[in-house]
């Protein structure tokens, strides 16, 4: 992005070399030349104005008594009401803990995987090997969470599911998968990594694409072998991309998919699968709680916005470009 | 070369090929189990569970399945939304990929800051139910489209891929009295075609798979996409998910039934994946890495 973008500082600073004294009544010309593009882009942006900044506006209602017969301009102010209700709370900080465990869990478990598997899929001379290998990997990341639940559940399901009849094979009892708290959290790192893995690996890859052949001649040449040159050459080249996809996961530590989470939930596991989404969704929708929902829907966005923040604050300590 | 012939080497390929082959396994045996069990007996489910060949072949999960026409009309929703809102979606995201793509645009690095803003803070689900609402498209079709038009993921792709055509195209065709638009249609369009195939997949792909919109807007059941419907029939039934379930009175679908349903849920993006696999990966990435 920063190349595409000093690219254009350049010319701008050309042009008003140029043209010294650039009179409001030029821009005014070169932005009336210009209509048509600016017709092109207005249905886009109107198209991000009512559906991403009009929403943003929306917000004002955490802090007040909405009622949807009376609306925004019509309903009570509260102020703080609903995030004081909410601090205290005990099922938020429980929810706050679901939340920041599963986050957890997919940093500690699944993040590493598309790195490993795009350096072992590196490491394949074998061109249509490679390409069989990837375009079975991919697969999964085009199903939807319903489908990858669904094939979960018919596999999982007490009766007649393939795990639990292999379980029963080997001599073990069985296990509901579906209705336990202690499976939860596995089966959702495990359907993550299962659907996201593969896709994951097409961006290092790339990144391992542009690294510079005659890094490993010489490697070679001093005798290095193929996990040293892994190690030595391919990750140092690749680390600033693996430091941009941690500063966009981490700014993402709330997003864990509202699908994903809203089908795996039921009454047993509740207590360990809800998160922020899902409970907004039932606070705001099924019960009606239209301010209450988007205060928490509030508290999530914002920690989101600071943790990118945060986040690429520290990748441009430790010396790299970070995102902005 | 020498080195290659090592047998440290020669160890390390034979370990990750294999592993490898075992991770690629690993990913596609549940569709093929998946498949295979649909075309099944339930008798044959239940003798040997893990089924990857049929013995018994049978239509019968099928023939249930399409014995009510609700599979029907939620192919023919989803069918429909993924038609309608894939031209849409890329007719307004090319258009404002294209006019920001320009660089003697005033005020597009403005314009862009506003779009890259809505990656990273949102007013979220109930702020953006309420705008939905408010324009009363609450039960309709257009809800599942509208308020997804424009992916700023996706269209930040399609403007890098516009940007790195080379300028001296736009030049001559407006020496030669051609307008922005035709520049756009003539020019840059048919020059764009791998990256709009990729961009039109994964629209597409969304549409195809969209669910959360489905449960949020549409009350009316004859208006569910396929995948409700396959959350309907897998999810409730399997998991006893508490929330709201249509299925409570009649018997719950046998496991067959249930593998027949997510096979038809799957099998279009399965279809058309082989097509358009090959552009996306040197299409699209590698631009967005730079851009």
């Amino acid at each position: 992005m920063s190349e595409i973008q000093l690219d254009s500082d350049l010319h701008y600073k050309q042009e008003s070399v140029l043209k010294q004294r650039k009179t409001s009544s030029e821009r005014w010309r070169r932005i009336k030349r210009n209509k048509l593009l600016y017709l092109m882009i207005l249905p886009g942006a109107l198209y991000f104005i009512i559906f991403k900044y009009v929403p943003m506006y929306g917000l004002v209602i955490a802090f007040q008594d909405y009622k949807p017969y009376k609306g925004i301009s019509g309903s009570e102010w509260v102020g703080f009401e609903h995030f004081t209700t909410l601090f205290n709370d005990p099922q938020f900080w429980q929810i706050f803990a679901n939340t920041l465990i599963l986050f957890g869990m997919n940093l500690l478990f699944f993040f590493p995987i598309p790195i490993i598997l795009a350096l072992m899929l590196n490491e394949v001379r074998h061109s249509l090997y490679k390409r069989t290998i990837q375009t079975l990997v991919y697969i999964p990341h085009f199903m939807s969470w319903v489908i990858i639940v669904s094939i979960s559940f018919v596999m999982l399901t007490l009766d007649g599911g393939l795990i639990n009849d292999l379980i029963v094979w080997m001599g073990f009892e069985k296990i509901n998968f579906l209705l336990s708290q202690e499976w939860f959290r596995p089966m959702y790192v495990l359907q993550v990594i299962w659907r996201e893995a593969g896709w994951g690996t097409i961006i290092y890859l790339a990144a391992i694409a542009s690294i510079d052949p005659q890094l490993y001649e010489a490697a070679r040449m001093d005798g290095a072998s193929r996990l040293r040159q892994i190690w030595h050459i391919t990750l140092p080249s690749i680390r600033n991309v693996i430091v941009l996809l941690l500063i966009l996961k981490i700014g993402d530590i709330l997003e864990l998919g509202f699908e994903h989470v809203y089908l795996l939930l039921n009454s047993v596991n509740r207590e360990v699968a809800e998160i922020f989404d899902t409970f907004v969704y039932t606070a705001a929708l099924k019960n009606g709680q239209f301010s209450y929902g988007t205060a928490v829907g509030f508290f999530k966005s914002f920690v989101g916005l600071i943790m990118v923040i945060a986040a690429n604050k520290l990748a441009k300590k430790f010396g790299d470009e970070g995102l902005y | 070369m020498v080195e290659d012939k090592k047998l440290g080497s020669r160890l390390f390929h034979i370990t990750n090929y294999t592993l490898l082959g075992i991770i690629g396994l690993i990913t596609i045996l549940p569709f093929i189990h998946i498949i295979a069990g649909s075309f099944t007996t339930t008798a044959e489910l239940a003798r040997k569970p893990f089924v990857l060949i049929p013995t018994d072949w049978s239509l019968d999960a099928y023939r249930f399945v399409f014995s009510t026409d609700t599979i029907f009309r939620g192919l023919a929703n989803s069918i429909g939304i993924t038609l309608f809102g894939t031209l849409f979606s890329m007719f307004i995201s090319c258009l404002m990929a294209y006019g920001l793509s320009r660089r003697d645009l005033d005020g597009r690095n403005v314009i862009m800051f506003f779009v890259v803003f809505t990656m990273l803070f949102s007013g979220g689900m109930i702020p953006t139910f309420l705008v939905v609402k408010q324009l009363g498209l609450i039960d309709s079709y257009l809800a599942l489209i509208i308020p997804y038009t424009i992916n700023a993921f996706n269209m930040i792709i399609l403007k890098s891929f516009f940007q790195n055509l080379p300028e001296g195209l736009e030049e001559s065709a407006k020496i030669d009295g051609c307008t922005d638009f035709g520049i756009f249609f003539r020019i840059v369009l048919p020059l764009s075609m791998p990256v709009l195939a990729t961009i039109s997949l994964f629209y597409a792909v969304t549409y195809w798979n969209t669910y959360l919109p489905a449960i949020l807007y549409l009350n009316d059941s004859d208006k569910w996409p396929v995948q409700v419907i396959l959350r309907q029939i897998v999810v409730l039934a399997t998991g006893l998910n508490v929330d709201d379930s249509g299925f409570e009175d009649s018997a719950p679908p046998s496991q067959a039934v249930k593998m027949a349903v997510i096979v038809i849920a799957t099998l279009p993006v399965l279809l058309v994946y082989p097509f358009l696999q090959k552009h996306f990966a040197k299409g699209a990435f590698v631009g967005s890495i730079k851009g």
